[in-house]
């Protein structure tokens, strides 16, 4: 094959990364315990590898290569096939580039995008849409799921396919881009306003009352009860949910898992009320 | 009366649909405001779908699967809490009731499931020796099946046999001191969810923003549009007075003096001058 051919023929089209953003929707089809994403990354490969190689020794190679164990957020896989499929594209077209590189190339993105999209996806954009659907939901408004659902996928997929896409412009350069501090600004900025939100969550959601009754005042015929609870919404409103959630933020370091911890409250609130001490 | 062989079909799909959509976790399918707003719409009554969906979504928004560890299942709890609600005209509450046991046994299922598909893993081995494109597309998206027949199977035996004496019978032989009690903890289990992403967001130094958005909230009545845009407010003027991105290299925050950095480069060199 003269070096002419080899030129034209080894360039990802716009259709074969169109392609791989909507595979890319599928990564955790396969999802599991030994390589968790490894079968989704070589089958958001596909497109590319087909381009890129033309026999089967090579191709084979290049599908065993992404055959490999790897994870991230799902929104977040964007930018690592962009810089993978850029340094295939490097490596058909006669670059010296080995296995090792790219594998560990996509070793090194996993662990920031990771770092990036969890507080990004899960611990910002997700709870934030879902509170606002939510709190539409409640009154039975069905614009509350059509606003979530729309919202979160249009986010998710700009960050995949502009991912890719940048990733893919980019290449070996989104690597040292990485090691600069935007990403860590983003992060930051998010973490920001999912924290502000989760807290102003605590105070709205959570719904803790005391019915215990403290003093009985009867004074020019109306009795004033003052309940523990009245004692409490005077010093801060919500203050029982902010130390109920500081506790639980405490046993789940300690690996206790989430569902025990449902179920210890379970039984806080059916003996609780059995009681007397807590009510509806 | 059960339901119609039509509606009984449907909620197949639709389960499907929500249990392809846990392993995803993509489009979002399988959380309590969407599967259970599908199913209020097959059963003919949206607006207790979504009002379960609602109540579900508080107690499971901050569920989420980190790494290869897994959270409690909302797919499976949404469905089938919702037929029983509606089916059985329970009320919401009863729902949660029912959600969370169900919540467990998702997990267990999920769990299992996603260990199965390391089977579809090995045999996608087997044809990337060949470069068999064809086949590998496959393994991956038959494995799918595996996460889509966890919560659609369940399902289809609920919807098979529920009937609305049925469910009131079972409710009714609970005792109201768990029914109540059940309901006066929905109230709080939501605190689990805000825990999970507060431990996730692992950034200590940024707590400070949490009880600012608490205090905000215990004394205001502005709603959640509000706090995003005050979040993000905050979040931005945060990274504008922060030293540390306004440095070429990393330096600790409290190195520097608070406050009165800005974009400026001279300011820069003048911090650089000041911690050489």
């Amino acid at each position: 094959m003269s070096e002419e051919i080899k030129n034209t023929e080894n360039t990802l089209t716009k259709k074969d990364r169109v392609s791989m953003f909507l595979r890319s929707n599928f990564q955790q089809a396969s999802f599991n315990f030994e390589r968790i994403h490894a079968l989704g990354f070589a089958f958001d490969m596909v497109p590319a590898i087909k381009r890129l190689y033309h026999t089967k020794k090579e191709q084979s190679e290049a599908l065993k290569r992404h055959m490999t164990f790897f994870n991230v957020t799902p929104g977040c896989v964007g930018p690592v096939l962009g810089v993978t499929a850029a340094l295939e594209e490097t490596k058909a077209n006669g670059a010296d580039i080995d296995e090792g590189t790219i594998g560990s190339i996509k070793i090194g993105l996993m662990g920031p995008l990771c770092g990036v999209g969890d507080p990004i996806f899960w611990g910002t954009l997700r709870p934030i849409t879902a509170a606002i659907g939510a709190s539409m939901a409640l009154t039975g408004n069905i614009l509350g799921p059509v606003l979530f659902f729309v919202l979160f996928n249009a986010v998710r997929l700009a960050a995949l396919y502009f991912g890719l896409e940048f990733g893919y412009k980019k290449g070996l350069d989104l690597v040292k881009n990485l090691a600069g501090n935007m990403l860590q600004k983003v992060t930051e900025c998010a973490s920001i306003l999912g924290l502000f939100v989760m807290g102003a969550l605590v105070s709205k959601w959570t719904t803790i009352n005391v019915p215990l009754v403290v003093s009985k005042v009867t004074a020019n015929g109306k009795t004033t009860v003052t309940t523990v609870q009245n004692i409490l919404d005077q010093l801060m409103p919500g203050l029982l949910g902010l130390v109920l959630t500081l506790v639980v933020c405490r046993l789940l370091k300690k690996n206790i898992s989430p569902i025990l911890i449902i179920f210890i409250l379970f039984a806080v609130g059916i003996i609780g009320y059995g009681l007397g001490i807590l009510g509806a | 009366m059960g339901l119609s062989g039509i509606q009984i079909v449907l909620l197949f799909i639709v389960s499907c649909i929500v249990g392809m959509g846990s392993v995803l976790d993509s489009f979002q399918t399988h959380r309590p405001l969407i599967a259970c707003t599908l199913v209020g719409i097959i059963l003919g009554d949206v607006k207790t779908g979504v009002m379960l969906g609602g109540t579900l979504e508080m107690i499971a928004l901050g569920w989420m699967n980190i790494g290869a560890a897994q959270s409690p299942d909302s797919a499976l709890a949404s469905v089938i809490s919702t037929i029983l609600v509606i089916v059985g005209n329970q009320s919401v509450s009863a729902g949660i009731a029912i959600a969370l046991p169900v919540a467990v046994a998702g997990q267990v299922l999920t769990v299992l499931a996603r260990t199965v598909t390391i089977f579809f893993q090995h045999a996608a081995d087997k044809y990337a020796e060949d470069a068999n494109f064809k086949m590998i597309d496959i393994c991956h998206i038959t494995a799918l099946a595996v996460q889509a027949l966890r919560v659609a199977v369940p399902c289809l035996l609920v919807s098979m046999v529920v009937s609305p004496t049925g469910v009131q019978s079972m409710l009714n032989m609970i005792p109201d001191v768990i029914t109540t009690g059940l309901s006066v903890a929905g109230g709080f289990i939501v605190v689990v969810g805000y825990a999970m992403v507060l431990n996730m967001m692992g950034a200590k130094y940024l707590m400070p923003f949490f009880f600012l958005g608490f205090v905000i909230a215990a004394f205001t009545d502005f709603n959640l549009v509000a706090f995003g845009i005050m979040g993000i407010v905050f979040g931005l003027i945060y990274i504008q007075l922060n030293p540390k991105f306004n440095m070429p290299k990393a330096v600790p925050a409290a190195a520097a003096p608070a406050g009165g950095a800005s974009m400026d480069a001279g300011l820069d060199d003048d911090l650089d001058d000041e911690l050489d």
